[in-house]
């Protein structure tokens, strides 16, 4: 055994460059042959990478999906989201418990199963989900679990459970999935024909600065959020000083209920790519990276597939379309499970081969970036829409949407709603318009923007989605009559305590706290002055952390405060005798009694 | 220090401060005699940025972290107003119950810049309710001993060791509330760090100690049994 792990790791270590910026790639190797990266395995690879072994243990100990523990041959990761939970993922959970006879976090006996929760994965449009090893399965219900669970045990790979291939391109053999697009609403940027290489040679038929002209022109923001000007962060990559330059595409789509990056890259990974091949030419860079959450592991042989293709019409490598001097190409970089590292800086970390942990800025990854040098990290759908601009005009592009925000956004849609799914609407629909077309009119709280954006009540839902106003980075999620929505909040508080990556005290300790004190209102037993810890604490964690996740992290909180203030009021009991409301003393003396060996007289 | 053409000029509580370009506002503050508090800071280390007690807020508008943010012409800082300290004392309180600080036996007590923070803002008991982890300890070094308890994930021995020590010795692992200091092995012995290091006295806390020794110094000389933490800076006279 031991001499396997030394001969594979000795292989997959030159395989990868015996370069330790490819850890990702290194461990996610050694743990889909082992089922773990051992403490041995961290030992090996750091010999033979020539770097720090505490790098590997960090790397190992950051991510989802690594374990030092061995686990199942298959490993089962159920998705733990809020959505998922109201379409009945405790029912899957419960099946699962029975037929493994494990819990979450274990591994049968005979070593073939471990049961593991995951955060969204971005499939509440299907929920319940689950990842099994990297099939992702969808539609579940106890029943279908446990037929899968028979099936694997019998012997069937995890790629015999695809009965029947999701829509689109999912039925293509080279991704063969279950998992399907919905793709509900189609506009004129996205999903509107497109024909390859005629947006690139346009492109390259301008100056790199004409290029960035353009994009300015058409006015387009960054897609992942932040909402940016992509235009104006070309201009600062290209102006910062040093010779290799990188374009990153930023696909690790971890926002809960975001979920349509997945979808351009199953339909238009090719406007993705051109997009990114565009801004390479841009700013000066010669490489591009791409990027691609852990969960979306089953899309990367596709996604290999298509560059491939674009290698062989001479779209990457060396004079790009013919075009004399300019070499491009692109690789796919795989995570591990971390939300984290959607965020710019700390998926340059992930890429170089770290613990996936934000960086200080300044510097800004437009100044330094990977490995040091300057680096522009756009989203997916903000490639693809570069693509289009090219194809049509940056004119164009900005004649549609809304002033501020130009173009369309693509909306992924969960929860309570006729029609979950993928919709490519002009920037400025109204909320309550949107509704409809989705048909989730009833609605009594939307998450706009995923748990990072806010929870707005029906007052919102005139209100319109656009930068200046409702922002979203695709997340919608639709709560309807019944539900809860101070333990929606909960769970959005659970998701960010175990995603934050630990550097900084607010976020880290901070969220804890603020989840602590909302439990214990959900549970009955809030104080009236636990309403003002609660506002100083969230504004505490939002104003000190060190990066977006802890800047935003209290959302879920304040935006229930602010939007659904009765909710909270409405749970807190009248407390005259000032009594400390969560201690239970017979809880406490039970306690004491069990330490101690005997009971109190008194009680 | 000599005037020179290149000097920033901006304030800090109103007050007109000088500093050189690429200095963080912790640096020029304290070469103008003006305390900034911090637990994670650590003169001549790169700065980590982690523990947030140098928050200040900029303009009136932003908060930053005054030992990574560079100084620029005519930014306007505010160190020391009452929505400042309330940030800095929860967090500090955060520090205190998100770990396992039993000061009344903690070897570092007197000397520990966690402990003289909480008095220098006055905290009395904090706010958080404990969360008690549980922690390891690490004995296994023959003149050293860590004490994940005490930890406040500064990375202060992390960077000392590799930036003065030229070593490579403690390093982060985990993430969230799960993350801890480890170290380059499996545990301390196997690292090469050596009682004389620069790193064996970064811990600003009592989580990185000296197996013998223990309590030298009396109470009474301590290093903040007379004056407060950050007094040094404030006392010095500049320009
Ligand atoms: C915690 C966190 C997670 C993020 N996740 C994503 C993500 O999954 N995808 C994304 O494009 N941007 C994400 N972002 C935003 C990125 O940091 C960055 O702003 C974006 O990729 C820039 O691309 P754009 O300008 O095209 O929007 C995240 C930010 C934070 C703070
Ligand atoms: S806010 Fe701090 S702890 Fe949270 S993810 Fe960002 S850097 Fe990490
Ligand atoms: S051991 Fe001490 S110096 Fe090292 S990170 Fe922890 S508190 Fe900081
Ligand atoms: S001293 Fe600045 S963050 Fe710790």
């Amino acid at each position: 055994m031991s001499q396997n792990l030394e001969t594979f790791v000795k292989h997959v270590c030159r395989e990868n460059g015996n370069d330790a910026g490819r850890m990702m790639d290194i461990c996610r190797a050694v743990q889909a042959e082992f089922r773990c990266v051992s403490p041995e395995a961290m030992t090996l690879i750091a010999q033979e990478c020539n770097c720090d072994r505490s790098q590997v243990e960090g790397v190992v100990s950051f991510y989802h999906f690594f374990s030092t523990k061995k686990q199942g041959e298959v490993v089962i990761w159920l998705c733990d989201d809020v959505i998922d939970e109201m379409k009945g993922s405790a029912d899957v959970a419960e099946a699962l418990k029975q037929e493994l006879g494990v819990d979450f976090g274990q591994t049968t006996t005979d070593g073939k199963f471990t049961l593991g929760w995951t955060p969204c994965m971005g499939l509440p449009d299907q929920a319940p989900a689950a990842m099994i090893n990297e099939e992702l399965v969808t539609n579940l219900t106890g029943d279908k679990i446990r037929e899968m669970v028979r099936e694997l045990r019998a012997g069937a790979s995890v790629k015999d459970l695809v009965k029947v291939p999701g829509d689109g391109m999912n039925a293509d053999p080279r991704l063969n999935t279950m998992v399907s697009n919905n793709i509900r609403v189609k506009g004129p940027v996205i999903f509107a024909d497109i024909e390859n290489a005629v947006g690139l040679k346009a492109a390259l038929a301008k100056t790199p600065e004409e290029v960035i002209e353009e994009v300015k022109t058409s006015g387009l923001r960054g897609r992942g959020g932040a909402g940016f000007s992509t235009g104006l962060k070309w201009m600062f990559t290209r102006g910062a000083e040093g010779e290799q330059k990188y374009i990153m595409c930023n696909a690790d789509e971890g926002e809960p209920g975001t979920f349509k990056d997945r979808i351009i890259l199953t339909e238009c990974a090719d406007m993705v790519f051109e997009g990114m091949t565009i801004a390479g030419y841009a700013i000066g860079s010669t490489e591009g990276v791409l990027y691609l959450r852990g969960e979306y592991a089953y899309m990367k042989e596709y996604l290999d597939s298509v560059l491939e293709e674009r290698r062989d019409a001479g779209l990457l490598g060396k004079n790009v379309a013919g075009k004399e001097g300019f070499d491009y190409d692109i690789r796919v970089q795989l995570g591990a499970g971390a939300y984290v590292c959607g965020e710019e800086s700390a998926l340059i970390s992930s890429c170089e081969g770290t613990r996936g942990d934000v960086k200080t800025r300044p510097p800004y990854p437009a100044q330094k970036g990977y490995k040091g040098k300057p680096t522009s990290v756009n989203n997916v759908e903000t490639f693809a829409s570069v693509n289009r601009i090219f194809v049509n005009s940056g004119q164009w592009f900005s004649a549609t949407g809304s002033c501020g925000s130009s173009g369309t956004k693509l909306l992924s849609v969960s929860g309570d709603c006729k029609r979950p799914g993928i919709y490519e609407v002009p920037f400025g629909m109204k909320l309550i318009d949107f509704l409809k077309m989705c048909g989730g009119e009833d609605a009594i709280a939307v998450q706009v923007g995923g748990p990072s954006g806010e929870l707005v009540n029906p007052d919102a839902f005139g209100r319109s989605i656009e930068y200046d106003d409702l922002a979203t980075g695709g997340s919608m999620m639709v709560f309807g009559p019944g539900r809860d929505v101070l333990k929606v909040a909960s769970k959005f508080l659970e998701f960010f305590v175990e995603e934050s990556c630990g550097y900084c005290t607010p976020c880290r300790a901070g969220n804890v706290f603020i989840k602590e004190r909302l439990d214990r209102i959900i549970d009955g037993k809030g104080d009236k002055d636990d309403i003002a810890y609660l506002e100083q604490l969230c504004n505490t964690v939002k104003v000190t952390s060190r990066c977006g996740l802890g800047q935003t992290s209290p959302n879920p909180v304040t935006s229930t405060l602010k939007n659904f203030r009765g909710e909270y009021e409405s749970r807190i009991q009248e407390n005259p005798d000032r009594m400390e409301l969560s201690f239970d003393i017979n809880a406490e003396l039970t306690e004491a009694a069990a330490i101690t060996g005997r009971m109190s007289e008194h009680f | 220090m000599e005037q020179n053409l290149e000097a920033i000029t901006f304030t800090i509580d109103g007050v007109e401060v000088q500093g050189m370009p690429g200095q963080t506002i912790l640096e020029a503050a304290e070469e103008a005699g003006i305390y900034v508090p911090r637990l994670c800071q650590l003169k001549g280390i790169t700065p980590h940025g982690s523990c947030r007690v140098c928050t200040v807020k900029v303009g009136g508008s932003w908060t930053c972290a005054a030992c990574t943010q560079p100084i620029y012409e005519g930014m306007e800082v505010d160190n020391s107003s009452e929505e400042i300290q309330t940030l800095r004392k929860d967090l500090v309180e955060m520090l205190f119950t998100e770990g396992n600080h039993y000061c009344m036996f903690c070897d570092k007590s007197g000397n520990c810049e966690l402990q003289a923070m909480a008095y220098r803002m006055g905290i009395m008991a904090p706010k958080y309710p404990y969360i008690y982890p549980e922690a390891e300890l690490d004995a296994s070094h023959p003149d050293l001993f860590i004490d994940r308890n005490r930890c406040i994930l500064c990375a202060r021995c992390v960077n000392t060791a590799q930036e003065q020590d030229g070593k490579s010795v403690f390093d982060f692992a985990g993430r969230g509330p799960h993350k801890k200091i480890i170290v380059n092995g499996e545990k301390l012995s196997d690292t090469q760090l050596a009682a004389a290091d620069k790193a064996a006295d970064a811990c600003p806390v009592g989580a990185i100690l000296p197996k013998k020794g223990a309590y030298a110094k009396p109470v009474g000389a301590r290093d903040y049994d007379d004056a407060p933490i950050g007094s040094d800076i404030e006392a010095k006279v500049c320009k």
